[in-house]
């Protein structure tokens, strides 16, 4: 995987196949530790203690076409091997969050890629499944949920061209207000 | 700095087109977004099509994702669900191929035969 992006739509496919209602992503960034986190949260039908304990292993998947799942490994070695952590952790029945964690300087660490992108293409692909997004660094914070916007838009649906274009300017300028500057790939 | 009330008048201006496109001939197409495909470049195909597709003021072809369609060596794949419940199955896509899909096959009705699956499965053997 290219960015971080494109690691978070992969997990946020997951959440959705796991029937998720909402889909909350959560990026923060710390000054002091120089940590970038990611959180992926839903409210799927989650994984038992059995799944979760081998969900890292690459010959591990509850997909039927193939005997492979490399999306959870692919994002656990994209955040260690640039000097950060992983974490999941789930209930059957309650859902499933995921933590990666990256430090921000780390020459390995991916760039955060478009994430306005995934989260408006998430929203419009998934009209029933509340898409949260909340940005995070010190105490500047942007919020997004696409019920809000679904809400405000009425027959509408959120994946008409225009709704799209304006609702990844609306993101992405809410990630440039946060993270401009705190990630070196971001213009403040 | 944007505000969502923004929206209301995105709403207004594109309720009209709706009702007036509303679903013609039911033609839809669906990108493969699961890990083999996001990491084949799935994404910037999808871009395209939901990029040209708007230039062309196409509203009634909806541009969906869908998980692991099974032959990850192929992908980036997209499927186009033509009007009359067939399908095409375009493989290992890129945003200058998405180009023509929309220009041949949404916009003029010509399946770009040289991308299919068909072909591509032909030429391997």
């Amino acid at each position: 995987m290219k960015d971080i992006s494109l690691h978070v739509l992969d997990i946020m496919q997951n959440s959705a196949a796991a029937n998720a209602e909402r889909i909350c992503v959560e990026i923060r960034t710390d000054k002091n530790t120089g940590i970038l986190e990611i959180m992926i949260g839903d409210n799927g039908c989650g994984m038992d203690s059995e799944l979760l304990s081998r969900v890292d292993d690459p010959f591990s998947t509850t997909r039927t076409t193939r005997k492979v799942g490399l999306g959870i490994p692919l994002f656990k070695a994209s955040a260690e091997q640039s000097g950060g952590s992983f974490e999941i952790s789930s209930e059957k029945g309650f859902g499933t969050k995921v933590t990666a964690r990256f430090a921000i300087d780390n020459i390995d660490r991916p760039p955060l890629g478009d994430i306005a992108g995934v989260i408006t293409d998430m929203a419009a692909a998934y009209p029933e499944v509340g898409i949260q997004l909340l940005l995070k660094n010190g105490n500047q914070k942007f919020e997004f949920d696409s019920r809000q916007v679904a809400g405000q838009l009425g027959e509408v649906p959120i994946s008409e061209f225009a709704v799209v274009k304006w609702l990844r300017e609306y993101i992405g300028e809410g990630i440039k207000d946060i993270l401009g500057g705190v990630l070196n790939e971001i213009n403040s | 700095m944007k505000s969502i009330a923004e929206l209301e008048e995105i709403r207004k201006k594109t309720l009209d087109k709706i009702n007036m496109s509303a679903k013609k001939d039911g033609m839809r197409i669906v990108v493969g977004m699961a890990t083999c495909g996001i990491a084949a470049g799935a994404r910037p195909v999808m871009n395209t099509l939901v990029e040209e597709l708007g230039k062309r003021h196409i509203n009634d072809v909806p541009v969906t994702m869908t998980g692991c369609i099974g032959v990850c060596r192929l992908e980036p794949i997209v499927e186009v669900y033509n009007a009359d419940g067939t399908k095409v199955t375009y493989v290992k896509m890129n945003p200058e191929k998405a180009v023509r899909v929309v220009a041949e096959h949404i916009v003029n009705g010509r399946v770009c035969q040289d991308l299919t699956i068909g072909a591509a499965e032909s030429a391997g053997k």
